[in-house]
């Protein structure tokens, strides 16, 4: 049991996740498919940025009587990861626009079956 | 100095090139500008590999920090050949671009295309030099955001919702690549691939690491296409501009797949994920329908480059399944067909590029009478569709070969069955090509049309004239597979 609750940043990730993939999946509107998509991402940052926590740890900076630091490795790994995620989500509107522009919708059904097929 | 610093150049030159070409503006200018940074980069490749061969591995300790806490960039008998085959065609495709990208895209695109094309050029050479992981992600992220642009590029507007298709499978892809190299940090604190391979045997047994190779293995043939998560393929490469569906179709889906090998076989070893986890029989299952469904759907596609597109996710089926067997010949005919496949499918999509250049798209009813009036661009399609059939004297059957000898050395005498029925179906699809294209009479109030220029024709017949060359000098291309599937089946063990 403690160990289910002292896990409970890991927890959040798998809902977050969860819940992004479930948006990705089900939602038919494509600017909802972009947050779901973003939400996805982000769990997956929690998780980088929990796993580079060290118990009883510092932030990484070198000070006088301090001996256990955390992972500074993981957070800059995520700077970059996040910017990805901008670049992206950036992308993927900029696309959307595109779409707007030429069907006139956003949803995925409309658009669908102004060009017949699939 | 120079040669010292090749490994890096390699990634640079491109990655700094691009946005270079945002401020020459005169189109023809930057497409002269990208031609010489793509034979600089195929220069250094061949370069590289040619060192390779003489003096064994390199390792390049990027800003000077020794690896594992710097990042490595790592050059080796399999990382050479893969380098090789992107820039080649990376090249041979630009050089064909002008044409085709002067008739498909509008002006003011032409200097954006070409600075897209650079950046995904060095993605897809960065993921497959570069020996960290985390880079391995970062490197895929470039290349597959230039590659969603690029396919929006196309003149249809399906290009859109295509690329748009793709872009979200393709992110998906790569965050579960993410949240699988997360996992295998979190276990190792390490990101180097060869400090990986080392240390992941001591965690091997942990749900962890299980999990770790899950999400990676899934994120993986998300990018390369695998059968049941191929959706994004087809219309990318059906209504992408010519020039990107032959270079996608020829660089890209490798890539990945050298991604897979190297993860699987490298970091995690065969006996981990062929023995301990059931990699092989689950690849198996999912490339067996990958060819017979691919190409059972190719059949049916009126439009021919999503036809070409269907019989891409057959072909990686055959990848695929050399790669499940899990033996040398298995391998070797993987890796083979990894090359010999960019090289057929590669100018098969140059071809039909040439006919969308004068009839403006390429469905079925634009072949007709084609045998005539674009005598050269048909004969490419037809030597190009032999080899995806695997006719011998072709690189198709080379491939196949190796194939059915891995099958049957493992005593899977229904793959070479399999293997019979895809090559029967292709056979079928192509067929329908040859029918409308030599059997049929022009229709007489079709717009006229000639020959591609030669400046597309060209390019067209190198890639087709190197797949027989392939095709019948058989020793280069084998050696240089079975070297690399020896080291990828001793390196994990």
């Amino acid at each position: 049991m403690n160990n289910f609750l002292g896990l409970y940043n890991y927890w959040i990730v798998i809902i977050l996740m969860m819940t992004g993939f479930y948006i990705v999946i089900a939602k038919g509107n494509l600017l909802k498919k972009v947050v779901g998509l973003n939400i996805f991402q982000t769990s997956v940052i929690i998780m980088y940025v929990s796993m580079a926590k060290v118990k009883d740890g510092a932030a990484p900076i070198l000070t006088e009587g301090v001996e256990k630091f955390s992972n500074p490795l993981p957070h800059v790994l995520m700077l970059t990861a996040i910017v990805v995620g901008v670049a992206t989500t950036a992308l993927a509107l900029a696309l959307i626009v595109r779409i707007y522009e030429e069907y006139g919708s956003v949803e995925e059904d409309e658009i669908h079956e102004q060009d017949g097929s699939f | 100095m120079i040669s010292h610093n090749l490994p890096a150049l390699q990634i640079v030159l491109p990655l700094i090139s691009a946005p270079l070409c945002l401020l020459l503006l005169r189109p023809k200018l930057v497409w002269i500008f990208t031609l010489v940074v793509c034979l600089a980069t195929l220069g250094i490749s061949v370069e590289l590999l040619s060192l390779v061969i003489n003096t064994g591995a390199i390792s390049y300790e990027m800003g000077n920090w020794a690896p594992p806490w710097g990042i490595e960039l790592r050059v080796d008998e399999i990382s050479s050949f893969v380098l090789l085959i992107v820039s080649l065609i990376g090249a041979v495709v630009i050089l064909y671009a002008r044409k085709s990208v002067e008739r498909e895209i509008p002006p003011h695109k032409h200097t954006l295309f070409y600075s897209a094309y650079l950046l995904c050029l060095a993605g897809l050479l960065g993921i497959v030099i570069t020996g960290d992981a985390f880079n391995v992600f970062v490197f895929l992220e470039i290349s597959s955001l230039s590659t969603y642009t690029l396919v929006a590029l196309g003149n249809d507007r399906r290009a859109l919702t295509a690329a748009f298709q793709y872009l979200i499978m393709g992110t998906l892809g790569a965050t579960f690549i993410l949240i699988g190299i997360g996992l295998m940090y979190m276990m190792t604190g390490t990101l180097n691939i060869q400090d990986l391979a080392g240390r992941i045997p001591e965690v091997l047994d942990t749900r962890t690491i299980r999990a770790s190779f899950a999400f990676l293995t899934v994120g993986i043939c998300l990018k390369l296409a695998l059968f049941p998560l191929h959706l994004w393929l087809p219309n990318s490469y059906a209504y992408a501009p010519s020039a990107v569906s032959a270079f996608l179709s020829a660089t890209a889906t490798k890539v990945a797949i050298y991604v897979l090998l190297r993860f699987v076989f490298i970091i995690f070893g065969v006996t981990f994920a062929f023995e301990v986890m059931p990699m092989g029989t689950v690849l198996m299952l999912m490339s067996i329908p990958a060819i017979l469904i691919g190409s059972t759907v190719a059949i049916f596609q009126q439009n021919i480059k999503r036809m070409l597109a269907y019989s891409s996710v057959a072909q990686i089926g055959y990848m695929i399944l050399g790669i499940s067997l899990a033996s040398v010949t298995g391998l070797t005919s993987g890796i083979l067909h990894l090359f010999n496949h960019a090289l057929m499918k590669g100018g098969l999509f140059l071809a039909l590029g040439g006919i969308a250049y004068h009839t403006g798209a390429a469905r079925i009813e634009h072949f007709k009478g084609l045998g005539q009036t674009m005598p050269w661009t048909m004969a490419a399609i037809v030597v190009g569709g032999l080899s995806l059939i695997g006719v011998p004297l072709t690189v198709g059957f080379v491939s196949k070969w190796y194939l059915v000898l891995a099958a049957l050395e493992q005593g899977y005498w229904p793959i070479a069955v399999v293997v019979l029925v895809g090559s029967l179906l292709a056979v079928i699809y192509m067929w329908k090509l040859v029918e409308a294209a030599y059997f049929n009479k022009v229709d007489k109030n079709e717009v006229v049309v000639r020959e591609a220029p030669l400046q597309m024709l060209i390019p067209t017949w190198l890639l087709i004239a190197a797949s027989l060359y392939f095709g019948i000098h058989t020793e280069l291309t084998i050696d240089a597979a079975q070297k690399a599937a020896e080291l990828l089946m001793e390196a994990g063990r």
